[in-house]
Parts: C-alpha cells; structure tokens; sequence
C-alpha cells in the first residue's frame, strides 16, 4: 500500500517512540519507489542512532570492515550542509571502489543522493535515499524529488530530536504570533497581496512567514501546512 | 576564479585565506567601524567562521581574495537567528530551503565586477542544492551595492538610522536575474558552472552524466 507522502508524514509527526521512524522510512520508500531509505544520526556526545531499508548483512558488514573510514559519502557529508548525488562524490580510490563494489552486491544500488543535517549544538545526521538504475533515470528522480527529499530528511531529523531521551519539548517548533497571522490569513483564503496588505509587510515578507510556519509545522507545502496548523489547533479560522 | 571553499578546506588555500580575513578586518573594522574582533594577525573572524560555513570567494589572478561571502544553513545556528530576531518581529527564519548569507566582503581594490560574479555564485549554490532564498544581515552602505549589481534584497526588517540602519534581507533569485547578474560580472554562464563542478565535483544530477565522473 503506498501512501500519499504527507499522510506518511503525518504518522511520523504523531510518533511519541523512535520505533515509529522505522515504520515510516520503510512506508517512505515504498511511497517514493526506490530501493532504499536511510536516516543516520549521530548527536554531539557521540550517541548514534540509525532507521532505514538497508539489508541487516550490509549493515553487519558495513560495521565489520569499519567502511565509515573509506565510506565516500560519509567523508563527503560530515561537517558539511549540501545535499549530494553520490555520483559528485570522490570514488576514485581503490578503497572507496572496493566498498562501491561491495555495496552494489549488497543490493544498496548504483545511485544515490545524501542530504547532510546540520541540527542544534554540535548534531549530524543524514538522511540518504539509493536506488538501481541508470544515470538518467536517476537525474529524472532526483530532479522532481530533490526538494521533498531534503524536507522529509530534515523532518525525520526534528523528530529524532524531539524523542531524544532527556530533551525538552522542541521550543523552535512553536509558532510565533506573526506565523500565527500570517497561517491564519492564508486558512481563511484570503490573498498573498491582501495577507501582505492586511499584515503591513511585503509579499517577500509574507513569503518567509509562511515557510518559516510550514518548516515548524513539518509539512510538505502551504496547503499542507495549513491542514497541519488547523488541525492541531494552531490556529483558528 | 570563483572558488567555493568549507572552512575545513581553507587550510588548503593559504593565502587566499590570510587575505580573506585580512580583507574582511578591514572592510568591517576599519571601513564601517563594526565592533568586530580582529586578533594579532590582523584577521577578522567570528563565532560563525568555528561552524565550518561554506565560503564562496572571487579568486584574483594572483591567489589573493578579491571578495566573498559566508553560507550558513539556517536551520543550525546562525546570525539572524541568534542576534537579531527583534529586525524580524520575533520570527526565526528557519528552513532547509533559506541559507544565510553574511560577511559579504569587497576588497578595496577589487574589481567593479567582482559583487557579480559573487551573486551569480550565490545563484549556483540555489539551483545545485536546491536553496530557494539566502537571508542575510547588511547595513546601509550595501545597499547601493546590492542595487548596482541588480540584486536587491527584499528588506524584512530593519533597526536604526541613516549610515548606521541594520537590516536583515531577504534575496531570490530568478533565472532572468540570473542572465542579468552573469552579463553584469562578464562570466558566461558555462564558466560559472564548471567553477561550481570543479568545487562540487562533476555529473550535476540535472546533466547527463558519463560514467568516467564518478572519478571527477
């Protein structure tokens, strides 16, 4: 069954334990078609904690031969805030082909794109999605899914955070009262000029509002953040 | 050249990087008069430079920094956010798809072009990782700068007045301002991008891409 991406997002919205990451990667990537779904985190003091689609071989093995040392894509991600096709990466040495190989025969696919999160105090994490198939099929799926995917990479990442054991609930996430006009406005239909109008700031202003609200409230697009908003009681129209 | 440079990478660049600091000491201290620390080497650098930002720099022909500026994801710590909610009515701006952009820095002899060509960087950097808009912090005497390049940001807030008025902007970046920025900076469009190929490494997934870039 494959769901649209925002009732998936809305499940991993509601999550209250890690164990439903899981849940909604491997819905994610049977939503998105693709061979694999991965989210990888690793918090300032070293804590590590993982989801994902990969195979339990290829992650026994990824562990054994210690690839996090020749892994290009973790070489070319860590410290870093750019998405990436892994063909951008460096593949040239004989320790990062032999492991190319090695995951290839793993069922990891000839494809890949990393998005590298930058969160709060010193965390990293990476959300990758992989895949096998050709070089332009793969284009043409990253080229319409870019944008999601590094929406849907960060949201896991917020999420992962809020579970954090020991953290207090996520103050970033709440809406401030500009947000909550601006979401308010947008809901009972009006226009971005008469929204922009009625607020007193510009169109361009309105428009980092409204992202602003749409990254806090983990949705997909305006509309969607709309329906998130009204639905949790955000704001009322 | 324009090269785009993470802090962790400048190490490599020795004097492009004593130059940029060098450079940015004086346009902030000196020649605006920020409260900005400049150490013993006569270096500026902040809290921000210790986050490893992605720095994109006009190179001269002789290894020297002629102009830059410093990208920061928005959704870790950042200027806008940390220092001047109050300019964006106590919103923080915070997305995967907003950077910031901060410590936009002209050498005193750099060329006319050289705001250009940093703009039309900054619009490789949108369309490769999919950045819809920097925010940025800038005060007054930049915005005749921003004006002349045909790249004015659209203002979200500001505090002060006349020489001494802060804002924090907002920039888009449309392919026809894309062209405009380009003839501005008299790069074409094709040196631009290898610039950012040669940076990124090659096989941009909107190209075609032959097998042999895997080693690019």
């Amino acid at each position: 069954m494959i769901a649209r991406r925002e009732v998936i997002l809305e499940a991993l919205g509601q999550a209250h334990e890690l164990e439903a990451l899981q849940d909604s990667i491997v819905r994610l990537r049977d939503h998105f078609r693709v061979d694999h779904l991965v989210y990888h985190w690793v918090s300032s003091n070293g804590e590590q904690y993982g989801c994902g689609t990969y195979p339990d071989a290829w992650v026994q093995r990824y562990l054994d031969k210690d690839y996090l040392r020749v892994d290009p894509v973790i070489i070319g991600c860590f410290q870093r805030f750019h998405p990436v096709d892994w063909k951008r990466l460096d593949w040239s040495s004989k320790a990062a082909r032999g492991f190319q190989a090695d995951a290839i025969a793993h069922g990891i696919g000839n494809q890949g794109f990393s998005v590298p999160i930058r969160g709060p105090i010193g965390q990293f994490a990476l959300f990758t999605a992989s895949h096998h198939c050709s070089d332009e099929d793969w284009a043409r799926f990253t080229a319409s899914n870019r944008r999601d995917l590094i929406l849907i990479a960060h949201e896991f990442n917020q999420k992962a955070l809020e579970l954090e054991p020991g953290r207090s609930q996520e103050q970033s996430r709440a809406l401030s009262p500009r947000e909550i006009d601006a979401m308010t406005l947008v809901a009972m239909g009006y226009s971005r000029a008469q929204i922009a109008d009625t607020l007193s700031i510009s169109e361009h202003t309105l428009r980092v509002y409204i992202e602003s609200a749409r990254s806090k409230l983990g949705a997909l697009n305006t509309t969607h953040a709309v329906a998130k908003a009204l639905s949790r009681g955000l704001i009322v129209v | 050249m324009i090269r785009y440079i993470y802090a962790n990478d400048l190490h490599q660049y020795p004097k492009l990087r004593r130059s940029m600091f060098h450079d940015r000491a004086d346009q902030f201290k000196i020649r605006l008069g920020w409260e900005v620390q400049v150490d013993d080497q006569g270096e500026e650098h902040d809290e921000y430079d210790a986050l490893n930002p992605l720095y994109v720099i006009w190179e001269k022909p002789d290894g020297t920094h002629g102009g830059s500026m410093r990208l920061l994801p928005t959704t870790g710590p950042c200027m806008v956010n940390d220092h001047f909610l109050d300019l964006t009515d106590g919103v923080r701006i915070s997305s995967p798809l907003i950077w910031e952009c901060t410590r936009f820095c002209l050498a005193r002899d750099a060329e006319p072009r050289t705001a250009a060509a940093l703009m039309l960087a900054g619009g490789e950097v949108m369309t490769g990782f999919g950045v819809e808009h920097y925010v940025g912090v800038f005060d007054a005497r930049m915005v005749r700068i921003y004006r002349m390049i045909g790249s004015s940001p659209e203002v979200l807030g500001s505090v002060g007045e006349g020489r001494d008025r802060i804002s924090v902007g907002l920039w888009s970046f449309s392919d026809e301002a894309r062209k405009a920025v380009g003839e501005r900076a008299g790069i074409p469009l094709e040196t631009s991008r290898l610039w950012f190929d040669m940076a990124f490494g090659g096989g941009a997934s909107s190209d075609v891409t032959p097998q042999v870039a895997q080693s690019a």
